[in-house]
């Protein structure tokens, strides 16, 4: 197996999706190819530090705007279709 | 060397919120937003890299999905055709601030070497000990921003949201080679913008 080899296989042996024979091969290669080591494992480690950054992460207050937004939007949709004749019996609004 | 298990988390009673939602009700349709917003907002942010249009996003996002759930024929997951329908609009709103510039998932890639290592360099144990919070997430909203949207979508859905490799392809309507190519490079590029930031400095200045 070349580096390139690994390099294609890369992805599918970090999501451990490919069968034990090419992930043997992968590993023998991984025990004395020091640079496709590296870039394993520090293209692993890429992975988990942006699924552990909380990069963009909604803040309370936002949420509960765009929630309330969502939900009136969803009721004047709800309304809008519904049978006029049925509004005209529902409550008044507050 | 251990490999990387996606967070998706299983939703045992989602199909009870739609079916309740499809049927007009509308507090089960806000558990649903309950359930999904932060992804949205997140997915959002990632592809527009605008706070605005992201808002903007999230809220278009989910009343499209409630305009049309009686389109939802629940042969996917819920959240996987909700994120089909943020995708759109986030890339409907990058093409319109940025008109200059095609932006399309279908963008191709000019050639393997542009995600070949250059630099082959060990990083620290724990990187992200290296900088403060607010530095950590300048360099990894900085970096991420400087990858074609093409590449940034499908890292984001399958690495930070942790969608299956077919769920990834479902959602933005692509095949799964193209999501397996899409999504090394995306994973190598970045790994070679970060070097800078994380390569191991012992030895060098002697500092750790």
């Amino acid at each position: 197996m070349t580096c390139s080899d690994f390099l294609k296989e890369l992805t599918d042996y970090l999501d451990d999706s490919m069968d034990a024979q090419t992930r043997a091969e992968l590993e023998d290669h991984l025990q004395w190819c020091h640079n496709c080591y590296v870039v394993c494992n520090t293209t692993k480690m890429t992975i988990e530090i942006y699924r552990d950054s909380h990069l963009y992460e909604l803040p309370d207050d936002l949420r509960t705007r765009l929630r309330t937004a969502i939900v009136s939007k969803c009721e004047s949709h709800k309304n809008q279709a519904s049978d006029p004749r049925e509004q005209s019996d529902s409550p008044t609004a507050k | 060397m251990g490999t990387i298990q996606p967070k998706v988390e299983a939703t045992g009673d989602e199909l009870t919120l739609v079916h309740a939602a499809k049927a007009g009700d509308i507090s089960a349709f806000e558990e649903l937003v309950k359930r999904y917003d932060r992804n949205v907002f997140r997915i959002a942010q990632h592809i527009t890299q605008n706070r605005e249009d992201a808002e903007d996003v999230v809220q278009d996002a989910f009343l499209k999905a409630y305009q049309n759930l009686a389109n939802f024929h629940e042969q996917s997951k819920f959240y996987t055709w909700l994120v089909r329908i943020a995708v759109n609009e986030a890339l409907m709103r990058l093409r319109r601030r940025r008109p200059e510039r095609m932006v399309s998932l279908d963008e191709n890639i000019k050639t393997e070497e542009d995600s070949m290592p250059r630099e082959i360099a060990d990083w620290s144990p724990n990187p992200e000990q290296l900088y403060n919070q607010g530095e950590l997430k300048e360099i990894l909203g900085k970096t991420i921003q400087g990858l074609p949207p093409s590449f940034r979508t499908v890292f984001v859905l399958r690495d930070v949201e942790g969608l299956s490799t077919e769920e990834t392809a479902d959602a933005l309507d692509l095949s799964i080679p193209a999501v397996k190519s899409r999504l090394l490079r995306a994973r190598l590029q970045l790994r070679e913008r970060l070097n800078k930031y994380f390569k191991n400095r012992t030895g060098g200045d002697g500092k750790q």
